[in-house]
């Protein structure tokens, strides 16, 4: 996949004919106008993406009365209702997203390397790409027809195997119910970023490997692991800020039962749940934070695992 | 070797199982809704309730809107970046990645304390609905442009025609537009299919749309949210169908997630 994100400015004729042909077009030096033509994707930008962002940051430093304070920050940590949904939204995340890269990787690997016929590559992949857009509430009612207290799953275990998933006081409407539903769009996106970067493993790289007196253990160990490690990685933090930050399908499934840090920045906008507005751009920026802080992270194993696929 | 693909096997059913089980289960289940036999009761009465309409037909006007100002915004951008500015990309693209860093939720919060208040009271029109909706697609749009933009030489093509006396109006809308042409359609579908099920923008900016609809009859109907859930999916999954046919032998379309 390319994010195009290393991609390095070709060539411009203008860069290029230094030499003594004549120039077909002088070099421009109306320098600002050229950067005019990208001013209203960049004013729109910064009205609508960085300025509420400002706006964000500023706030979390105001107390009620206006003043400058710290204290909406130190709240973040101290009060134990925002600790907790920072927790259950970090868990959420984390599980998915390790559980989803370590499924989607296997998938991917079953259909790019692992003999499979070739229809069930472009089947997997077409589906990875309808499955990693199902999200929000109907993905939500879909679990609920799949495994609710009527659902489908629900019904034949109970008739056929006569176990009844709810006895042991297990609802779905709790982590691992949401955790399972965040799963249905995490893996598929690791399967669709994971097959190009499995078919970019050189068969000469292997043959060497071969030729050197290595086995598949010392491929995959000194040579397949390193290669693909920057995209796992990478996939891996792209799936985690993809559950930190939703919202729909947590709502839809379990109300406002589940303590999430999206569930209640939710609540905040609709009336001051938190009695405390300066709270809830804390609370906002904290999620800014992390998610630039995947960002980076993102980014910068994406460059690494771009020395390997050009 | 024969190992290997019954364990190859195990993993590419069992991916089959997670995709279609839940699927099936809503089918079904919006079949269920008289006691004992399959029936369609359940999308009579989601056909029957005239607020169905109403919502679908607001975020059908959403999505075009929003398509139509995602493409006057991104398209010139992209071309202009492609034709002139080619040192300009990483910045384009550290916006376009932008909506990453900032979930919706956080957009709604942030753009709700900003302009809902006078003097830009803009919360009292759709506008800043559109604009979440605008931002939710940049990643997609853009990138669908970006590599429309990239496989044909647009720089080119942009020389002659206008070495043959066209203006900028006609480059665009006769050399530009017709050789982007598929990925044009790969970004206005992905657009429609995230604005058409989007719930988080309009439901906390109060708007009435398909997504808080759907939301809104789960809390008070069984069956019949299943059975227009059953829908939602449909839509989606003709978007990308499309996207996928029309795209047949395109360069792949990266997917950067947003709003779940």
């Amino acid at each position: 996949m390319d994010h195009g994100l290393h991609g390095a400015p070709p060539v411009t004729p203008e860069e290029s004919t230094h030499g003594d042909a004549p120039q077909a077009r002088p070099p421009r030096r109306q320098f600002s106008w050229t950067w005019a033509g990208l001013a209203p994707f960049f004013l729109f930008a910064f009205l609508f993406l960085v300025l509420p962002s400002i706006s964000i940051f500023i706030r979390s430093f105001e107390s009620s009365d206006g003043g400058f304070t710290f204290q909406n920050i130190v709240d973040i940590f101290a009060k134990r209702d925002i600790r907790n949904a920072y927790r259950m939204s970090l868990e959420v995340s984390v599980v998915t997203a390790l559980g989803g890269a370590f499924f989607g990787f296997l998938l991917a690997y079953a259909v790019c390397l692992g003999g499979l016929p070739k229809w069930a590559r472009s089947f997997l992949l077409s589906f990875s790409g309808v499955a990693s857009n199902f999200a929000g509430v109907p993905l939500a009612f879909a679990f609920v027809a799949t495994m609710g207290n009527a659902g489908l799953v629900t019904r034949m275990l109970e008739s056929l195997l006569n176990i009844d998933i709810h006895a042991g006081g297990f609802t779905i409407y709790s982590f691992w119910g949401l955790s399972i539903v965040y799963m249905y769009f995490q893996f598929p996106l690791m399967v669709l970023i994971m097959a190009p970067a499995l078919d970019g493993l050189r068969r000469e790289w292997r043959e060497a490997c071969e030729n050197l007196g290595g086995t598949s253990y010392h491929y995959w160990k000194h040579i397949a692991l390193p290669i693909l490690l920057p995209t796992l990685l990478g996939t891996a933090i792209l799936l985690f800020g993809n559950a930190f930050g939703a919202y729909a399908t947590a709502y839809a499934f379990t109300g406002s039962f589940l303590n999430l840090v999206t569930i209640v920045i939710g609540a905040q906008i609709q009336g001051d749940v938190l009695y405390n507005p300066g709270l809830g751009n804390a609370l906002a920026l904290g999620m800014i934070v992390i998610m630039s802080l995947c960002m980076l992270g993102y980014i910068w194993l994406q460059r690494r695992a771009a020395r390997w696929t050009r | 070797m024969k190992r290997f693909h019954v364990w190859s096997w195990f993993w590419f059913l069992l991916g089959l199982l997670y995709f279609f089980l839940p699927l099936f289960s809503t089918l079904e289940f919006s079949l269920r809704m008289i006691k004992g036999r399959y029936t369609l009761e359940a999308y009579r009465q989601a056909f029957a309730d005239p607020r169905f309409y109403q919502s679908f037909g607001y975020s059908l006007l959403w999505s075009v809107v929003t398509i139509v100002v995602s493409l006057l915004l991104v398209v010139p951008t992209a071309y202009w970046v492609h034709l002139r500015l080619p040192k300009a990309r990483p910045f384009v693209e550290f916006v376009t990645l932008m909506p990453f860093v900032v979930p919706a939720v956080v957009l709604v919060f942030g753009l709700v304390r900003l302009y809902g208040r006078p003097p830009l009271a803009l919360t009292t029109t759709p506008a800043v609905l559109i604009v979440g909706y605008v931002v939710l697609s940049l990643p997609y749009m853009y990138r669908a442009v970006d590599a429309g933009l990239r496989a044909v030489d647009i720089r080119t093509l942009t020389e002659a025609a206008q070495s043959l006396g066209a203006n900028w109006l006609t480059v665009l809308k006769d050399v530009v537009f017709p050789n982007i042409r598929v990925a044009l359609l790969s970004g206005i579908f992905l657009t429609f299919a995230i604005v058409m099920g989007e719930f988080t923008f309009a439901a906390l900016l109060g708007w009435p749309a398909f997504g808080p609809y759907i939301e809104e009859i789960g809390s008070m109907r069984a069956y019949t949210p299943q059975a227009v859930s059953v829908m939602s999916f449909g839509i989606t999954w003709i978007s990308i169908a499309v996207i996928q046919w029309v795209g047949r032998g395109a360069p792949g379309q990266a997917q950067v997630p947003t709003a779940r």
